[in-house]
């Protein structure tokens, strides 16, 4: 990337893969995810942001929510929403946390571990994703912002999830743009929200903030 | 005038209508050919009425054909319906000659040619024994709910299922072990469609009047073919309890499939169930009625979607777009769209679907915080224009079977 390098919006088109993995309890929970792929890890954990994107979701990952609804172990859902997902920079790492949390968990738990009720089994997915130029292109920052209402829900979600965890890139793709494009005090700024404690509508309006408070 | 996708610009906004161009040019001049077993009437024949001039508009040489079929093997698929939702059903060998001949009979006259070919549910599925004479790939796209299929129907169908290229799903609950790839791709509505758009409240009142009911008094909603697995008998059952505290109406309409020789039978039940009632409204509607089921949703307090199993559940969709507040059975596609307790609520019992009822009817703000709610989950995930997105991936990820991420360049 130079410093005159417009920034091409991306957007991802999502394909939804059935694995044919299932888990009726904690052990195959586990077992399932040493296995699944990293873009299933990724998809369980971050699904909730896109699809549910106008209410805060109740639980950060569906292993969280599995935990709870399917097999009432509230205890381990807690420490799985816990989960600060910004620490990961890889997501070999985040499956790592989230196995260690379960192994700690069935550990203490003394080899009993309940089956969930039959229709409440836990479906491991993955996605097949498609990144392409949306059709919006920011020659310069004030292009950037002002581009920023007309960018869509998968592209946000794109640039600030997937870029940073699935393609392992060390900040959010707006942040690393307009360090290269001289503003770093903006991109330290957006760098620092944090998208898992927002919707993306609110991430959207943030940033748009945050643009207008620099100028 | 047929709609275009500058028509959708106004519901889902034009940032999305662009992307979906945007992928289009991906696939352009490729032909898909959709294949299912009735023109009218189910879900499959209204998505694909509104799917195909959308493909056509963005350049997509789109397909439709139907199989042909009598009696005798519509009786054996709906028993094969049944029988896949894990239903009890006698099949006996001389149904599943029926259900060969008539593919035999349908292979003789069908054009399968095609740069990908989507064939819907079980009535078509054996079609894919002139896969190997074709290049394309072949999709089989399942509707029904097969997370506990009945074993004798499922292995008999299951090496038709084998020999296609992948399988679609309407849920992660129905997936398989399949060889070939498993994709999941929700169902979806037509905001702009008679059946959901705006109407003048005019209007909604006139149908409310027509169909006898008091648009001053609670009217609770079922709107459902007459089919044993969407309980019309449960739902009765929960406004009865309803009744006993809170005064309101119920209405019980829908329309017939001509797949479904069943309906005549249950709805008869249903009709005798509801005669000593003056408020229990059931209506048989005729093919075409969706203005008037719309205009019956609209004026509706609560929708109750009550199914015992369900391959996804539109008419819940169609409800919680009108901003309805929905009581749905947790079963199959419903536990996709009610987030319980933020976009409507899922019950397991008359009893269960009577409570909320009466919770919701005591509380016009947590009416309208559900519906407000399910409008919105619906408009991200369950339109058609999502619906148009994933045909076209599903398109294009045969051309990259291996990747997980595909980066591609503007086209």
């Amino acid at each position: 990337m130079n410093d005159h390098e417009p920034f091409i919006f991306q957007t991802e088109h999502r394909l939804i893969t059935l694995t044919g993995r299932r888990a009726r309890n904690l052990n195959e929970l586990l077992d399932h995810i040493i296995q699944v792929s990293g873009s299933s890890i990724f998809y369980h954990t971050h699904n909730q942001y896109l699809s549910h994107h106008f209410e805060k979701p109740v639980f950060h990952n569906d292993f969280a929510g599995w935990a709870s609804a399917a097999l009432l172990e509230e205890c381990l859902s807690e420490k799985l929403v816990a989960i600060d997902l910004l620490a990961f920079s890889s997501i070999r790492q985040l499956r790592e946390a989230i196995i260690t949390i379960i192994e700690e968990h069935l550990a203490g738990a003394k080899g009993r571990v309940r089956d969930c009720l039959p229709g409440y089994e836990f479906h491991f997915c993955e996605s097949k994703s498609f990144i392409m130029p949306s059709g919006v292109v920011a020659g310069d920052i004030p292009d950037f912002f002002a581009a920023m209402p007309k960018v869509t829900n998968a592209s946000l979600y794109f640039h600030f999830f997937e870029a940073r965890l699935r393609l392992e890139q060390p900040t959010n793709d707006f942040s690393a743009w307009l360090s290269y494009r001289g503003a770093p005090r903006l991109a330290e700024a957006i760098n620092k929200l944090n998208p898992y404690l927002m919707t993306l509508e609110e991430l959207r309006e943030a940033i748009i903030l945050l643009g207008n408070m620099e100028g | 005038m047929p709609l275009t996708l500058r028509d959708y610009e106004k519901v889902v906004g034009p940032e999305v209508i662009e992307e979906i161009r945007t992928l289009a040019r991906h696939v352009r001049h490729k032909s898909l050919r959709n294949i299912n077993s009735t023109p009218v009437g189910g879900g499959v024949a209204e998505i694909l009425t509104r799917l195909v001039p959308l493909l056509h508009e963005l350049e997509i040489n789109a397909f439709w054909d139907v199989i042909k079929g009598d009696d005798a093997f519509y009786g054996v698929t709906k028993a094969f319906h049944n029988a896949l939702h894990g239903k009890k059903e006698k099949i006996t060998e001389e149904m599943l000659d029926i259900y060969r001949e008539n593919t035999a009979m349908n292979l003789k006259d069908m054009d399968l040619t095609g740069d990908a070919i989507i064939v819907h549910d079980p009535q078509p599925a054996g079609l894919v024994l002139r896969r190997p004479q074709t290049a394309a790939p072949w999709v089989w796209r399942c509707h029904i709910d097969v997370s506990n299929p009945d074993p004798l129907v499922w292995n008999f169908l299951k090496p038709y299922v084998d020999k296609y290229d992948a399988t679609v799903f309407s849920m992660p609950d129905f997936a398989q072990q399949l060889s070939a790839p498993q994709f999941m791709i929700a169902p979806s509505i037509d905001p702009l469609s008679d059946k959901n758009k705006e109407l003048e409240p005019d209007y909604i009142l006139k149908v409310l009047e027509e169909h006898g009911l008091d648009p001053e008094r609670p009217v609770l909603t079922q709107i459902s073919r007459f089919d044993r697995l969407k309980d019309p008998l449960g739902v009765i059952s929960a406004y009865r309890l309803v009744k006993k505290n809170r005064d309101c109406q119920l209405l019980l309409a829908g329309g017939g499939a001509n797949d479904d020789p069943e309906g005549e039978l249950v709805l008869k039940e249903v009709e005798e169930a509801a005669s000593n009632d003056p408020d229990i409204h059931v209506a048989l509607l005729p093919p075409f009625s969706d203005l008037e089921i719309n205009a019956l949703v609209r004026g509706s307090t609560i929708v109750f979607q009550k199914s015992i199993r369900e391959g996804f559940g539109l008419t819940v969709t169609e409800a919680l777009w009108k901003g309805k507040p929905v009581i749905g059975g947790a079963v199959g596609g419903i536990k996709l769209q009610i987030m319980n307790g933020i976009t409507g609520f899922l019950v397991h019992s008359p009893e269960g679907a009577a409570n909320r009822a009466l919770e919701l009817l005591s509380s016009p703000d947590l009416r309208e915080k559900l519906g407000e709610n399910g409008r919105r989950h619906v408009k991200q995930n369950f339109l058609i224009t999502r619906h148009l997105k994933d045909y076209m991936l599903l398109m294009l990820a045969f051309s990259y079977p291996k990747q997980r991420i595909v980066r591609m360049s503007a086209a």
